[in-house]
């Protein structure tokens, strides 16, 4: 039995009370070392999941624990270093390099006006060597394709240096070659730096791909979760799609490909 | 990197004597001539131990008069209003990722007009600190109106920004044609309530001069502290978030200090404009975004602009004087534009 390392207890999130909750009784469990997709249509309550478990938003109803201690117990500052945060895209008008920006990264082991440390140089060479960004380290961050912009925002949150990765659709707009890249990266923090990765994803071949663990979500609650091959079954997503699909098992590359019914 | 510092660092040092040598040539000029020698000799002599070394027994009475009681705290409450305002747009603009944001956008300026025209129009006369009626009514209103914009737009807990700065213009509006209104009401005194609103730094004194050099220095510190932060909140606020900021305290002691140094800067001088919102925008065009080198830089490049503008607007057309916020706007606007578009042309913008 693996670790828990994030409980969520009966969360619920009703931003406006004439209207349905977003989140309703939402519980599951994250265990230590565990490679998490979170999939589910638009509007099922994935992306305000996330932000809750990043403590944007506070649980009002119910709670969430991380490592056994309350979220809110946590500074933001101390919550930086254990959990790091990849989101969609990123809109700044600011002149920043790609190093600026990844250097930020070490922000939350930072004072006010320290400069970087040799141990923070090492994290962000590391975390350029990883990402593949090295030849971008002087390119203002703005002028990045969308590929290599993701690239330099997982490359932050690899300098980082937390035990959990939290990202919101990180391959949703790149092309078949980043979003195959990108996935390659996170599987290799999961297993070879043991790190704890959850996102949000759409696409069920990728997911089913490389995440171990899945969970399935439905009008703001979790409709299923457990192993990816578990969750991710016709009748499950019939339920929550309302498509049928056909999976097919290729025996000899140990991948499963998930194609739509499209019925007229 | 390394370079790049040491660059920056130069930079800063060459603004540091530029606003010196502003400040000795402003000293120097005006309806009185004296040479730029003589005042310096006159400044160096107020200095304590180095200053009997220099001999001004020679210089007449009212040269002394002139550089020390009235040119000198104008030119120095210039200099304190100018990287007020401009450390406090640069903040602004970073706190409300909206590059035309300025220092008044709370309300501020349209709170401390409200103040000093009722200063003006009731006539009283008190003094507090070196302080007048219309500075300390002024101060009063600038701050009533930021607590009342920040009560109001963020009204249902949640910090939005943009509601903020919706409040603060419609806050503002209201004011000002309160302002309007009395004007017309009392048209006797028309001209000096319209006067103040454009700014001037004539009324300038040694208490006035304390007064805000406190009220701004302190300010200028706990802003550098953020310098790091206003940079991660550029990338936006849940970004921020996630890497340790908390950015709803950190807009929320932001905003404070800075409506604080505003308040303190129009109620001593009115509400000079456009300062706050270009000279930041200048240095953020010729050194880039990083608020560790952007504040400081904006603190002595208003200090540098103002002190220039207020030279020129009591020397170019004298014995009469132009208001400062014509000056800073006459000067300053072309050489933003021009600014604009240099850097579109070198396809940086």
């Amino acid at each position: 039995m693996k670790e828990t390392a994030i409980t969520v207890d009966q969360l619920k999130w009703q931003p406006d009370l004439k209207q349905k909750a977003i989140l309703n009784q939402l519980s599951t469990h994250f265990v230590q070392g565990g490679f998490y997709g979170i999939m589910g249509p638009n509007g099922s309550g994935k992306t305000s999941f996330i932000r809750h478990l990043l403590r944007f938003l506070e649980a009002k109803e119910g709670e969430i624990y991380l490592e056994g201690k309350p979220l809110e117990h946590y500074s933001r500052k101390q919550l930086a270093t254990y959990i790091s945060f990849v989101p969609q895209n990123v809109n700044i008008e600011a002149d920043f390099t790609v190093y600026d920006m990844i250097a930020m990264g070490r922000n939350p082991y930072q004072k006010r006006f320290q400069a970087l440390s040799k141990e923070d140089d090492e994290k962000i060479e590391q975390a350029m060597e990883i990402t593949n960004c090295k030849e971008l380290k002087e390119r203002p961050f703005s002028y990045l394709s969308g590929g290599e912009a993701q690239r330099v925002l997982v490359a932050r949150a690899i300098a980082q240096d937390t035990k959990y990765l939290i990202l919101d659709e990180p391959i949703s707009h790149l092309d078949i070659r980043y979003q195959i890249e990108l996935m390659e990266n996170l599987k290799y923090l999961n297993e070879k730096k043991g790190k704890t990765i959850i996102a949000i994803l759409h696409d069920l071949n990728l997911s089913a791909a490389y995440c171990k663990n899945m969970i399935l979500m439905k009008e703001g609650s979790i409709f299923a979760s457990g192993m990816v091959e578990e969750v991710l079954t016709k009748s499950h997503l019939k339920a929550v799609y309302g498509i049928d699909f056909e999976i097919y098992e290729a025996d000899h590359r140990k991948q499963r490909f998930y194609i739509p019914i499209i019925s007229s | 990197m390394i370079n790049q510092k040491r660059k920056a660092k130069m930079a800063l040092i060459g603004l540091m004597l530029l606003l010196l040598l502003s400040i000795v040539v402003s000293v120097s000029v005006g309806s009185a001539d004296i040479t730029v020698l003589d005042s310096l000799k006159l400044l160096v002599s107020k200095i304590p131990i180095i200053g009997q070394l220099v001999e001004v027994d020679h210089l007449k009475s009212t040269y002394e008069v002139i550089v020390w009681r009235v040119r000198m705290p104008r030119i120095l409450q210039a200099a304190l209003v100018g990287s007020n305002l401009a450390i406090v747009g640069c903040t602004f603009q970073a706190v409300f990722r909206n590059p035309l944001a300025d220092p008044s956008i709370l309300g501020v300026s349209s709170g401390a007009s409200l103040g000093a025209t009722l200063g003006i129009l009731s006539g009283i006369t008190l003094n507090f600190l070196g302080l007048g009626a219309t500075s300390i009514l002024a101060f009063i209103g600038a701050l009533l109106t930021v607590v009342l914009v920040y009560r109001v737009g963020t009204l249902g807990s949640r910090m939005v920004v943009a509601n903020l700065l919706l409040v603060g213009t419609a806050v503002s509006t209201l004011l000002s044609s309160l302002i309007s209104l009395f004007m017309i009401y009392n048209r006797e005194q028309l001209e000096k309530v319209y006067l103040w609103t454009l700014g001037s730094f004539s009324a300038a004194n040694w208490d006035k001069v304390g007064f805000l050099a406190i009220i701004t220095w302190t300010g200028i510190v706990i802003i550098s502290l953020f310098g790091k932060d206003l940079n991660i909140l550029l990338t936006g606020d849940e970004v921020a978030a996630s890497l340790g900021v908390d950015t709803v305290k950190v807009k929320k002691i932001l905003m404070l200090i800075g409506s604080l140094l505003v308040a303190a800067s129009v109620s001593v001088s009115g509400a000079i404009g456009f300062v706050g919102l270009i000279v930041p925008q200048c240095m953020r065009l010729c050194i880039g975004s990083d608020h560790r080198l952007l504040l400081p830089f904006s603190v002595l490049g208003g200090a540098t602009f103002m002190v220039i503008c207020d030279t020129l607007s009591r020397t170019i057309a004298q014995p009469t004087e132009i208001p400062v916020g014509v000056i800073t706007a006459v000067f300053g606007a072309p050489y933003f534009i021009y600014l604009l578009y240099r850097q579109s042309k070198n396809g940086k913008v």
